[in-house]
């Protein structure tokens, strides 16, 4: 099943990456459609596979807890092959069209290389969620209401809420705060990261220059994927403890 | 062998062991017997590590089970319900579990004697509750541990496996290890096992020959000495 999906996933973007090329012939412009995708995409696939994949392979994992492993191996197993042939599939995908381009001569390849690494760390971060998920719920329907209404959470609605909140407390000065709320949620700190490294901060007003001066900057960079992998830290080991005190 | 100490797990409400103590010596056959729901499952996976008691010690041939995976090394076990990954094929199930586990090449002559020979290229998903059943006890009987769980080994089983699968029941038990079984089928359990332990409502009601119980319960035969025990105390 894994192997299957991972390659239709894998074709998707490959043919992606070929059409915007030609849609576009332009590097950097096809770079931002392609965010525009990814931040949205990646997270979503990540979640349905991780979520299908724990209940698609729960019998099998039955099998594998009679034998002698570590119960963390065998979870941290499944989820790193769920998250490394999404990953795989995705890096591929994409990389393979813009490398034949000619990406490696341009100047934006440090954009890219920028794209695929969060668009990884996505891909990282929600199918751990989505582990964590199919670990606590049973049932299989539950599981996959929760996965993915924290999706449409995390890429909607907490925008909603966020901007909101923004234009409520608007006489107040909200750089610090907003710059705090876009660490939290992995989507936005992404979305920022990449917007900001395509150098259109300008179009984002004072806001953007705030956030320039912050995300821009190493310190920033070295913030923002320090939060990433803490996304990604968190969920793992609840998953670890999660799976050592499930009964089967 | 298996010794087991004040053993309680429930699941969120329903209270299923309560307070088991169970010493399991090495050698002989074990029928674990009781009414449906007793516990009898929960028990052997708790044995197994797959279900994680609310209290009490498990040691198995003397090494305590909590936190740790390679005592499983030396238990071959059978489960109730063969799930197995359905577009497996049936040979590529039997090597990944002999790569997982160490070589053997005792396999072979398992699938001979249950007559999988033919199955071995198709998927399992495809296979009836029989043949599953009979993949399931070659992956159990194709290592050399020294215990053996086997919970229902008889479901779905043609006369003739069942027979083959007794032979091979009584021939590990010459070769001096200890088996576990539970089963619904009195007559099966009567025919292999040495002593057995009758669980009820979470608790070891009995356990002995099967000669013991039918003198306490003053019955003739083994069958009607389970059912006395069941009318008795209205389960």
């Amino acid at each position: 099943m894994r192997s299957r999906w991972s390659y239709v996933y894998f074709a998707f973007y490959l043919l992606l990456g070929i059409v915007l090329l030609f849609l576009n012939n332009d590097l950097s412009k096809a770079v931002i459609t392609l965010m525009n995708v990814i931040i949205v995409l990646v997270p979503l696939i990540g979640t349905i596979f991780g979520v299908m994949y724990y209940y698609n392979s729960k019998e099998f994992t039955e099998l594998l807890l009679a034998q002698p492993l570590k119960r963390s191996s065998i979870f941290l197993g499944q989820y790193l092959g769920v998250a490394i042939s999404l990953s795989l599939s995705l890096v591929l995908g994409l990389g393979l069209p813009f490398i034949f381009y000619g990406l490696l001569k341009s100047n934006a390849i440090w954009d890219f290389s920028l794209l695929l690494i969060t668009g990884s760390f996505l891909t990282f971060i929600f199918t751990a969620l989505a582990f964590n998920i199919a670990l606590s719920n049973e049932n299989k329907i539950k599981g996959f209401g929760y996965a993915i209404l924290l999706w449409l959470f995390l890429a909607v609605i907490y925008d909603g809420l966020f901007l909101l909140s923004l234009i409520y407390f608007e006489d107040y000065p909200l750089d610090k705060l907003s710059i705090f709320g876009t660490m939290l949620n992995p989507i936005d700190l992404s979305r920022t990261l990449i917007l900001l490294k395509l150098d259109i901060s300008a179009l984002l007003g004072y806001t953007g220059a705030v956030f320039k001066k912050f995300f821009g900057t190493n310190f920033g960079l070295i913030i923002s994927f320090i939060m990433l992998s803490i996304w990604v830290i968190l969920p793992v080991l609840r998953i670890t403890f999660k799976s050592k005190r499930k009964d089967f | 062998m298996v010794s087991i100490q004040n053993l309680h797990k429930k699941f969120s409400k329903n209270i299923v062991l309560s307070g088991i103590d169970l010493d399991i010596d090495s050698g002989g056959i074990f029928a674990v017997l009781g009414p449906n729901g007793s516990g009898k499952t929960t028990l052997i996976k708790s044995i197994l590590g797959m279900v994680i008691p609310n209290k009490g010690e498990i040691s198995v041939l003397g090494e305590n089970i909590k936190k740790n995976s390679s005592y499983r090394n030396k238990i071959d076990y059978l489960p109730q319900i063969a799930n197995f990954p359905s577009n497996l094929k049936v040979r590529e199930l039997i090597k990944m579990i002999k790569d997982l586990r160490k070589q053997t090449t005792e396999d072979e002559r398992l699938i001979e004697l249950f007559n999988v020979t033919p199955f071995l290229n198709k998927k399992l998903g495809t296979l009836s509750g029989g043949t599953k059943q009979k993949v399931n006890i070659i992956l159990a009987f194709m290592f050399d541990s020294p215990l053996i769980i086997l919970d229902e080994p008889t479901t779905g089983l043609d006369p003739i496996s069942l027979i083959r699968l007794k032979e091979l029941i009584q021939k590990e038990k010459a070769n001096g290890k200890t088996i576990l079984i539970t089963s619904h089928i009195m007559s099966f359990v009567e025919e292999v096992s040495d002593e057995i332990v009758f669980l009820l409502e979470g608790k070891i009601y009995f356990k002995g020959s099967i000669q013991k119980l039918k003198e306490s319960t003053n019955q003739p035969d083994f069958e009607h000495a389970i059912a006395s025990i069941l009318t008795n105390n209205n389960a």
